[in-house]
């Protein structure tokens, strides 16, 4: 019976407007934007849809989905149980909820120990918040497992993962043995949005609420000190094209790009 | 060894990344001697040039088994040099091999990585890292609480090292890859995409978004970017829906461009958009939206349809470039 735990973030809403993206400098924070919810980490739930089309073809799969982070955490572990995942941990401790990378690392790799085992664990190629693409293959290192980052598309059978992984120029199929880590990217598609039906059976599967004392270990020493947290001024001096036509509009802009010796 | 290591890296065609120049340019900065490390197949050629950037030693290891890149390979000799010349700072480019590789060697090295550096300073002899953060909305600023210090650092964003001669003395070392340890194997690879200028060279980037309407509109892009010996790039929105292929894709999760010109039609300027294109002095965008994000950081910013200007534009191009 196929294990997989996949690993979910909840963040601030990418999709916030640049005019109301605020960081309090001082604190290093990001200032939530009012009336605008935190979301689930696109990549994450991209990797509980992997997950699932898993599950479609073995199904007798079992998907936990892990999540470490305050209580508003627990939605975003039930959006992925009403997606279709069957039980939900949700590590929650004040001592490690705002922790560096090699902290959540450390903490998940230990919570992971204590589901027990595994074959499969699938993240988010990074975080949409930090970008810093390292948590999944820290936790394989850890554990001691394998692992494929930037995935496309996962198969599993007979002892072994099957990945398509995203390169820049092409694609590369990588097998490995399991248990390992994936790491998955948009190119995997999107994920399917859960039914109002599975939104309500999803109320009654079962999230663990997990402190570090539940897990057996306290909070790791951080490896970063974050120094400073500011918005970077992009904005230049912009003219904008005047003209009543397209056409108008066109001939004006190949004239500027001509004077400035661009094309 | 006060001093860094940087991990250098050949291209498919066997010349060596112009990125190393970058890496070596910023350990430079960051004072101490330079170690360079080059892992791969047929790359013992390259070490002179590798060393050319300030190096005292340059490390290779030249083995079949490093043809192509994996990570359960490549780490083996990564770890041992990294151990080997304990430097108190470890660089990588935030490639495919520094993207995947520096993670698990910050982890076996009891460190960790700021992925992704657009700047590193030296303050009082520690590393900072600074790297964009929220999809390029902000930026963070890291230091290290211990040693090694390592970061990635994105290609093209850091001033490269001018070559001069080198003086580096070369040290080659076997792979010594212990089979046991490699539990994974790439099967297949296939590229997507080759013909035409290389999105990464071209000096003219013409890229579509959504704005264009549907995946028809990057036929008159095709055009455009063929009369102005540049290249297309596309959105990550276009490219989720196959609008494009994906290695066309530019921006945090696609490929970062520096041409002298970029010109961005239909793409509203998604934070991580804009995050493949924060190099780019020159950027002329095309957008119905009054209000497009992209038009703040553009030269020239173009209220119009796509399918009305483009072809109009084709035209207006044609006659300047005629005289």
């Amino acid at each position: 019976m196929p294990h997989i735990v996949c690993l979910v973030k909840q963040v601030p809403d990418p999709e916030t407007p640049a005019s109301q993206f605020k960081v309090d400098e001082s604190a290093k924070k990001v200032i939530p934007a009012p009336g605008i919810q935190p979301t689930r980490s696109q990549f994450d739930t991209i990797g509980v849809e992997a997950a699932l089309r898993i599950k479609d073809k073995l199904p007798d799969t079992t998907i936990t989905v892990m999540s470490l982070g305050p209580d508003s955490f627990r939605d975003s572990i039930k959006h992925c149980l009403a997606m279709g995942a069957d039980e939900g941990v949700h590590v929650n401790d004040p001592a490690i909820n705002d922790g560096d990378h090699w902290q959540t690392a450390e903490v998940l790799a230990a919570a992971i120990k204590k589901l027990g085992a595994f074959d499969l664990i699938i993240a988010g190629r990074q975080a949409v918040d930090w970008d810093m693409g390292v948590v999944g293959s820290t936790i394989a290192e850890i554990l001691g497992v394998p692992v494929v980052t930037i995935a496309k598309d996962v198969q599993m059978a007979g002892g072994k993962v099957t990945v398509e992984r995203v390169l820049l120029d092409g694609f590369e199929t990588v097998e490995a043995s399991t248990p390992a880590v994936v790491t998955v990217s948009n190119e995997l598609g999107e994920p399917r949005y859960p039914q109002l039906r599975q939104i309500m059976q999803a109320a009654k599967k079962e999230v663990k609420p997990w402190t570090l004392a539940d897990i057996g270990i306290s909070a790791p020493a951080p490896r970063v000190t974050l120094e400073a947290l500011f918005i970077p001024d992009t904005s230049v001096a912009t003219e904008v094209i005047e003209g009543d036509t397209a056409q108008e509009k066109a001939q004006k802009l190949a004239q500027r790009l001509h004077e400035a010796k661009l094309i | 060894m006060a001093g860094t290591l940087v991990f250098a890296e050949a291209t498919e065609d066997g010349k060596l990344n112009p990125v190393t120049a970058e890496l070596c340019g910023a350990a430079q900065k960051l004072g101490g001697d330079i170690t360079v490390a080059l892992l791969g197949k047929g790359v013992e050629g390259l070490a002179a040039a590798a060393g050319a950037y300030g190096a005292k030693k340059v490390i290779v290891v030249d083995d079949a088994q490093l043809e192509t890149y994996l990570g359960d390979t490549y780490i083996q000799p990564a770890e041992r040099i990294a151990k080997e010349v304990g430097a108190d700072t470890i660089l990588f480019a935030q490639t495919m091999m520094g993207r995947d590789l520096a993670p698990r060697l910050a982890a076996r090295l009891g460190t960790a990585v700021a992925m992704d550096c657009t700047a590193l300073t030296s303050e009082g002899g520690k590393m900072h890292a600074e790297r964009p953060c929220f999809g390029g909305a902000a930026k963070a600023r890291y230091s290290f609480t211990g040693t090694p210090a390592m970061a990635t650092v994105r290609v093209k964003a850091l001033e490269p090292a001018e070559a001069g001669a080198s003086s580096a003395e070369v040290v080659k070392q076997d792979a010594n890859i212990d089979a046991g340890k490699v539990r994974s194997k790439v099967t297949d690879r296939r590229k997507e995409k080759a013909e035409g200028v290389r999105l990464e060279d071209a000096k003219v980037v013409v890229s579509g978004g959504r704005g264009l309407g549907g995946p028809e509109g990057f036929q008159p892009l095709e055009t455009l970017a063929g009369i102005l010996g540049g290249a297309v790039g596309a959105s990550r929105a276009v490219c989720d829906l196959g609008w494009y292929p994906v290695a066309a894709q530019v921006g945090l999760t696609g490929k970062v461009v520096t041409p002298d010109l970029y010109i961005a039609v239909g793409i509203s300027g998604a934070s991580q958009h804009m995050a493949g294109i924060s190099s780019v002095k020159n950027i002329a965008s095309v957008n119905k939206d009054p209000d497009a994000p992209i038009f703040k950081a553009s030269r020239w910013a173009v209220v119009a349809d796509a399918k009305e200007f483009v072809p109009a534009f084709i035209e207006e191009v044609k006659k300047v470039k005629a005289g």
